[in-house]
């Protein structure tokens, strides 16, 4: 499948991969260069490749809260919330920011590889009086991210991004969406918009001073941050609290679908937990799937990996059991036939200087 | 796309600069620019025997590991250690301080097998 944009990215140079059945752009003059440019000055980055999903009608917000890990009720209109999707199992179906339109409106962003997944979902569980749409074919959308985002907001919209983070604001309502939300640490916004409109905004982007980026930079700079992927950090099989992510569950709530696991995962030790691990050696990139050692026994996989581009050393996620899981912890990371020294940190690997 | 005309080429994109029974390696521009940033290089230990063919040395980009193949066989007698504390030497500078590896030659004739610049760049569609 290709994004409205995929001319555009040829065009930018963009160096085109499959991912989640997506052609797109990996990157387009270096994965270092864009990264950079995210953390100093400016990125854009297609991500028309994520599903959007309508939900409306009197009871939306209730039925959210029995499907969603965080509490959408206590989310005030206008606002964007990062929630998990689970299933009975309690393990993660997908991560996703939901847009509260309305008081009972509301615009899901999901992971491309899931739509059809979260989709299906949605539909076995649909109650009578809410609408459930699917038009991810329909909007396209863009990343702004950046400490100079906002200077690029200004020249689009000719007024100020909103300070605050995860403000919602609909640009033109029902058809274009801007949140100040993003998958990279640093200020921005994210741009929902009908994909006919796609062309033109990528290049308003562009000419107000971002970088194009790509999936590769994409993936440094929120691994950086510690936030999951889902599909490498985040699985069916492993629940949010073992992800790290209990921030954005809400067990107060009466019932949502997975509740009871984590209940009884809350009160009992967790299986494993996702670790942060920093390579001490100089090594080779770690990569996802590279073997964990603990005291010489394999106890783990890493879930994602690489070498740093802002710190300049390797960083890489890990389930491990809690016993192994406190700051400052050895572990071995084996690359390429060889062990090399990494250690429990404390997560985000990258603060703002 | 610069492919100098002094050197041989391997189909896996390494080059050979021989100066007598003496072998310069590294790897090409075009491959420099497929890999993209060049992260991570581990040249060869010096006495190393290869044969031609034989992995001799790997460097990692941001995104995909590469392994180095020794263009001939013969034993390692020299390795750039620049380019293990600047990987990025091997995207600035392939046919020059991004060189990778020195090697003595065993057997001169392996050489033939290797191509001149223009059949490499008939390969690479340059």
């Amino acid at each position: 499948m290709r994004t409205p944009l995929f001319d555009q990215h040829l065009a930018t140079g963009g160096r085109m991969v499959e991912f989640a059945g997506w052609e797109m752009p990996v990157q387009y003059t270096g994965i270092l260069q864009e990264h950079k440019a995210v953390r100093e000055a400016c990125g854009a980055f297609d991500i028309s490749h994520m599903g959007e999903f309508f939900v409306s009608g009197t009871g939306a917000t209730a039925w959210l809260d029995g499907l969603l890990t965080n509490n959408l009720t206590a989310l005030p209109v206008g606002h964007a919330q990062y929630t998990i999707l689970l299933n009975e199992r309690g393990g993660v179906i997908d991560d996703l920011i939901a847009y509260r339109l309305g008081e009972e409106n509301y615009l899901l962003i999901v992971n491309a590889a899931k739509i059809p997944e979260d989709a299906a979902w949605l539909r076995k569980h649909e109650v009578p009086g809410v609408h459930f749409e699917d038009r991810s074919a329909e909007f396209a959308a863009l990343a702004i991210q950046g400490p100079q985002a906002a200077s690029v907001f200004e020249k689009l919209f000719h007024r100020p991004m909103p300070a605050e983070r995860n403000r919602v604001e609909e640009i033109q309502p029902g058809r274009s969406f801007i949140a100040t939300t993003g998958y990279t640490g640093e200020a921005g916004f994210e741009w929902v918009m009908p994909a006919a409109e796609a062309a033109a905004a990528w290049q308003a982007a562009l000419d107000a001073g971002a970088t194009p980026c790509g999936l590769g930079a994409r993936d440094t700079l929120r691994l950086e941050m510690c936030y999951p992927l889902n599909g490498s950090d985040l699985s069916p099989d492993r629940t949010p609290l073992e992800a790290g992510l209990g921030f954005f569950v809400d067990l107060k709530k009466p019932d949502f679908i997975g509740r009871d696991v984590l209940l009884a995962q809350k009160a009992s030790i967790l299986p494993h937990k996702l670790c942060a691990l920093r390579v001490l050696d100089k090594a080779p990139p770690v990569r996802p799937h590279y073997k964990v050692y603990v005291n010489g026994e394999p106890v783990t996989e890493t879930t994602s990996g690489a070498l740093s581009p802002s710190l300049g050393y390797g960083i890489a996620m890990a389930y491990l059991p809690p016993a192994y899981c406190d700051i400052g912890q050895m572990v071995d990371i084996e690359v390429r036939y060889r062990r090399f020294r990494a250690q429990v940190v404390k997560k985000p690997f990258y603060k703002k200087p | 796309m610069n492919i100098p005309e002094n050197l041989r080429y391997a189909t896996s994109h390494e080059w050979i600069l021989v100066d007598g029974n003496t072998g310069t390696v590294g790897i090409t521009d075009h491959a420099q620019a497929e890999l993209t940033d060049i992260v991570f290089a581990e040249p060869p230990a010096i006495g190393k025997s290869v044969k031609a063919g034989d992995v001799a040395a790997v460097v990692e980009s941001v995104k995909a590991a590469s392994d180095i193949y020794a263009p001939v066989g013969g034993e390692v007698i020299e390795r750039n250690e620049a380019i293990e504390a600047d990987p990025s030497l091997l995207n600035t500078d392939p046919f020059g301080a991004g060189w990778i590896f020195k090697i003595r030659i065993a057997d001169a004739v392996e050489l033939a097998a290797l191509k001149d610049a223009a059949a490499y760049r008939e390969q690479i569609g340059a």
